[in-house]
């Protein structure tokens, strides 16, 4: 089942929360070609967040939107799923039933259901655990069904906002390395937001910064970097120092309304 | 002349066996039990959607706060004069006794449990392409399963408490109606033994909800 990404284009993206807050972030545009591992970096409370919800169609913009293959982005859907934090898993669901459960919505056949659960749950390496209550599980095992929940409706992009920052340093770093095989091999977009720029190195094929109050895109930067990815390899170390110098810099980025609304 | 030896235990217990043979307890548990159910489903069936309202809408939260609060703390038998001549017979005035007794308890638990939902879960779905009524079917009713037989184990409470007094009148059957029937036979063994008897199915009534509590629960510890 390979899948072909999608073209992301985010356009004049502004986001409130209510007319009487602050601008979230202002103006963003960002465009993203199919396939491509993409990484928003940037301190919390820059809008980072916010704008991940926004390309789920789980929050509205208030200006300018989110094209995807040049189709507007309304609502959420199965066809670009997003995984936060924490894995959020339905205690009353065995493992199985939490990863067919994006199925369940649907009509699906019980055989295909069976099918692309099985492949699911192999993905991510959790074939012994299929009838396994989710309780019982780790937070890395946890958060391993969450990722076959989303791939099992095989979306053109994944969303990942810091899914694997509640994980010990092990369990993150093979979870970081396996969604980028995963997406790699199947072929669909993954879109994520860090503050973590090891995660950006290894992940990314592309990262840009996020910085300010109104949040903006400050900086990009491309990951040029063969798989697999080690973090002890000198092309990796490399990449990152530059990437923390490139994020240090945007740390004292000031947007222009700030400046314009100092004399007020 | 009643003999206040009567009421001792032993003399209870003794009635037991007649009671049972003369088909009092029998027939009480027969229509004492179809119209504590009867109350008590009407009360499900009304309250778990007024508490989903309350936990899923603000505004309805805010709407029916006070009005709600306020007839809760309203006794179920007050309103029994008014049932009487609403109802056509006293069969269904008991039954909306029992109801107005059991709602409350059950809507307060289901918002109480609802508002405690990971509202994650709602995000998830929705983004999995959950349909509105899938998300009450399935997320919302497991989610707050235990809670809905926390409340109808609270109202069960309150429904048995509630069904014997008002079965004191209008009615030729129940267990409220056999107290009253031993008590002015002056057969105050028998009214003693129905005491034990209410005792017991309140007891029974209440131990099954916890097992059905424990059985559809995922909550651990």
């Amino acid at each position: 089942m390979a899948i072909r990404g999608t073209e992301i284009k985010i356009q004049g993206l502004t986001h409130r929360y209510t007319p009487r807050s602050p601008v979230t972030f202002n103006r963003v545009d960002l465009e993203s070609p199919p396939g491509e591992a993409l990484a928003i970096i940037g301190r919390s409370g820059c809008g980072k967040s916010t704008l991940l919800h926004i390309l789920a169609g789980l929050l509205r913009p208030t200006e300018g939107k989110v094209l995807l293959d040049g189709k507007s982005v309304e609502a959420p859907s199965p066809r670009w799923v997003m995984m936060f934090q924490a894995p959020h898993l339905f205690p009353w669901m065995t493992v199985s039933q939490n990863v067919g459960v994006g199925l369940s919505f649907g009509r699906w056949s019980k055989q295909e259901t069976e099918e692309r659960v099985t492949e699911a749950i192999n993905l991510v390496e959790l074939q012994d655990f299929s009838k396994s209550n989710v309780q019982d599980l780790s937070g890395g095992q946890q958060q391993r069904v969450a990722l076959a929940r989303s791939l099992v409706m095989e979306p053109e992009l994944l969303l990942l906002d810091e899914p694997f920052s509640a994980l010990d340093a092990f369990t993150r770093a093979s979870l970081q390395k396996d969604v980028r095989s995963i997406a790699k091999r199947k072929g669909f977009n993954i879109v994520f937001v860090t503050h973590d720029i090891d995660e950006a190195v290894i992940m990314g094929d592309r990262a840009v910064i996020m910085a300010g109050s109104p949040g903006n895109i400050v900086h990009e930067l491309d990951i040029d970097l063969p798989d697999p990815r080690e973090r002890t390899d000198p092309a990796v170390q490399a990449l990152r120092t530059r990437l923390m110098s490139t994020f240090q810099e945007a740390a004292n980025y000031k947007p222009a309304t700030a400046v314009a609304g100092a004399g007020r | 002349m009643a003999r206040f030896s009567d009421f001792a235990p032993l003399a209870a217990l003794q009635s037991l066996p007649d009671l049972w043979e003369d088909g009092t307890i029998p027939h009480a548990l027969e229509t004492t039990g179809y119209r504590l159910g009867t109350g008590l489903s009407l009360a499900i069936v009304i309250g778990v959607p007024i508490g989903i309202l309350m936990g899923r809408s603000r505004w309805f939260q805010q709407l029916t706060n006070v009005p709600f609060q306020f007839m809760r703390m309203i006794s179920p038998l007050s309103w029994e004069p008014i049932a009487v001549v609403v109802f056509a017979g006293w069969d269904q005035a008991i039954v909306f006794l029992v109801s107005i007794a059991a709602v409350w308890p059950i809507a307060f638990a289901t918002a109480a449990g609802l508002a405690k939902v990971d509202p994650a879960w709602f995000k998830v779905a929705r983004n999995l392409g959950a349909k509105p009524w899938q998300m009450v079917t399935r997320i919302i009713m497991p989610a707050i399963t235990f809670d809905i037989l926390t409340g109808i184990r609270l109202a069960l409470g309150v429904a048995w408490i509630v069904i014997i007094p008002a079965e004191f009148l209008g009615v030729t059957s129940g267990f409220g109606f056999a107290i009253q029937d031993a008590r002015e036979s002056l057969e105050y063994a028998s009214l003693m033994g129905l005491v034990l008897v209410i005792g017991v199915v309140g007891f029974v009534l209440d131990s099954i909800c916890v097992l059905l509590i424990k059985r559809f629960s995922w909550h651990r510890g």
